[in-house]
């Protein structure tokens, strides 16, 4: 028997291929039709003859009507990422420093100091938030957005120190010590000439650090109180749940507002994106 | 002992550059990593509670835990929950990195359509699968009773056994695109000569792959494969949003059950101590990436100096 060369990339590349990307999407576009979907068409049991999941007739904007007029979910967006940016900016400006000085500079403990950042880089945040959650509370940060913007530092620091290491010694030394010959100071060619050759990395370690922000849940939940202070998955889950009773239109509304932003700037820098994650891996 | 005379002015001029541009670094992770750090394993020993200063009691917090039956289940599930999850990932990451890889058009939007579980806020993917795991409301149970596989109502997370399989397949669904894509990064760095050389030599495709393929991915699937199993092993967020340990305490991890006595019951004490009972696990892993990495960079620097030599 021949089987043809199409017919078995058909098989044994699209067909699979394409089985798994739809397993991969289908939760995402489950949550756009919930969330377009109105209340009585939502609360069908699946085994009744007018289950109809895959799309609406129709579409409603209710959920996300709900979501902006009574609720704080405008706030929380703006609370997420005003502690997404500053966290980034405290953690790349840590790591660039950190980073160039482990990477370029010779002195005593450079290589204990690299392997201690390493470390903190695979120290899970579920080990530390109960002692970290006092340590909050001693330096009165408790229900403010410091309480996030100054400890979300701790694992976005040690990858961002990480990544733009092993790119800073990708960078020639030869460029700097020409700019010193010229009469710039260490300072200035580090600033001058290293940063911006190493722009794409900073622009990758920024991306990946802003993400991770943006979606940090347990730190959130713990250190925040009161609603309007809340960010939005801590918002979205504790504020839409009541007791047992979920609401589910406005519940995946929330989801996908709360989806969109990352999606949306992770979809101009994908390669970005991609070359922090895969660099992260290589060290 | 001359170290500190042969030290020149521009060394010393060095390190003090060195110091300071360390220091914002070393100050952010000593009061928030280190200092919480030591502060865990004091409140460990502790008998605080909300409120409640409390004093020292030794390991009794440990040894409660020790015959403490939820605490005995949850270290089951976690690493029943780590093994299971790893092996899934490690299995379909590897699928769809050799699939991509083989993709000619439409790469970049169906790799980046592949990492989107990754990217979107755990959270908020976790509570569409909760949606899709209610039982009345399941699209997942009307698909399988379309495809004739069931035709009673499932109950995803309702019974131990079927609730936590269920978190372990939203684990994979997440973490599944971390593993396809880096691997995917190490694919295309081996090169095509050496499966022409196999083809040649007559080697089939699995042979290609166990042979070739394999052999020359695996230290970035060690990398990856001990990342995911620390962020596995410590993971909150899926069993908090589907599960939130039960039913009846049954789908615990340590993160949760730590959670649930520390921050739910305000046994500030008692949390502390089950976080850190994740603490040796998560050593053990840290010490053997540590020494595999520095292995591989010896191992590097050896065929260096061969090559040096020829």
């Amino acid at each position: 028997m021949i089987v043809s060369r199409r017919s078995k990339r058909w098989f044994y590349l699209y067909i699979p291929l394409g089985a798994i990307l739809i397993g991969t999407l289908f939760p995402f576009y489950w949550m756009g039709v919930t969330a377009f979907r109105p209340d009585r068409e939502l609360y069908v049991a699946w085994n009744q003859p007018n289950f109809n999941p895959f799309f609406t007739l129709r579409p409603t904007l209710e959920h996300f009507a709900f979501l902006f007029q009574e609720t704080l979910f405008k706030r929380w967006l703006l609370n997420t990422l005003f502690i997404s940016l500053l966290s980034t900016g405290i953690s790349l400006f840590c790591g660039l420093l950190a980073g160039y000085a482990i990477a370029r500079l010779r002195f005593p403990l450079a290589g204990p100091i690299g392997t201690w950042i390493f470390i903190t880089y695979l120290v899970p945040p579920t080990l530390l938030f109960i002692p970290l959650g006092e340590v909050v509370r001693t330096f009165h940060l408790g229900d403010t957005p410091w309480a996030l913007i100054l400890t979300y530092p701790t694992f976005l620091i040690p990858f961002c120190t990480w990544l733009l290491m092993g790119y800073f010694r990708t960078i020639p030394k030869e460029l700097e010590e020409c700019a010193q010959i010229d009469g710039a100071s260490r300072l200035q060619a580090m600033v001058r000439i290293v940063f911006p050759l190493a722009l794409p990395g900073i622009l990758s370690a920024g991306i990946f650090a802003f993400t991770l922000s943006w979606n940090e849940f347990l730190y959130a939940l713990i250190f925040i109180s009161s609603a309007h202070q809340k960010t939005v998955s801590v918002g979205v889950v504790s504020e839409l749940v009541r007791g047992d009773t979920f609401f589910w239109g406005s519940l995946m509304a929330g989801a996908l507002m709360g989806s969109v932003p990352v999606a949306f700037i992770y979809s101009f820098f994908v390669e970005q994106y991609v070359s922090a994650l895969s660099g992260a891996v290589k060290g | 002992m001359n170290w500190y005379r042969r030290v020149t002015p521009r060394e010393r001029q060095e390190w003090f550059f060195a110091f300071c541009l360390l220091s914002p670094a070393v100050l952010m992770l000593s009061i928030f990593v280190l200092y919480p750090f030591s502060k865990g394993l004091w409140l460990s020993v502790l008998n605080t509670e909300v409120a409640i200063p409390g004093e020292f009691i030794g390991l009794k917090n440990f040894i409660k835990l020790w015959n403490d039956q939820i605490f005995r289940r949850t270290a089951q599930n976690t690493i029943l929950y780590t093994i299971a999850a790893t092996i899934l990932k490690l299995g379909l990451g590897m699928i769809v990195a050799l699939l991509l890889n083989q993709l000619i058009g439409f790469k970049r939007i169906i790799r980046a359509s592949m990492l989107l579980p990754w990217i979107v806020p755990t959270i908020l993917s976790a509570l569409a699968w909760k949606w899709m795991f209610d039982p009345t409301f399941s699209v997942i149970s009307f698909f399988l009773f379309h495809l004739g596989i069931t035709s009673k109502q499932i109950s995803w997370l309702g019974g131990p056994v079927l609730s936590l399989t269920s978190v372990i397949i939203v684990n994979a669904w997440r973490g599944m695109p971390f593993f396809a894509i880096t691997l995917l990064a190490g694919l295309q760095t081996i090169t095509p000569t050496l499966y022409e050389a196999a083809a040649i030599d007559g080697a089939s495709g699995w042979q290609r792959f166990w042979y070739v393929t394999w052999p020359l991915l695996m230290p970035v699937t060690m990398v990856v494969v001990l990342f995911s199993v620390i962020m596995t092993f410590a993971d909150f967020q899926l069993v908090y949003i589907l599960t939130g340990g039960g039913p009846a305490n049954s789908t615990h991890l340590f993160a949760t059950y730590a959670y649930q006595i520390g921050i739910g019951t305000g046994k500030i004490s008692e949390g502390a101590a089950v976080s850190l009972a994740m603490f040796p696990f998560l050593f053990l892993i840290v010490i053997f990436q540590l020494w595999y990495i520095r292995r591989g960079e010896e191992v590097k620097e050896e065929s260096k100096k061969k090559r040096r030599g020829r």
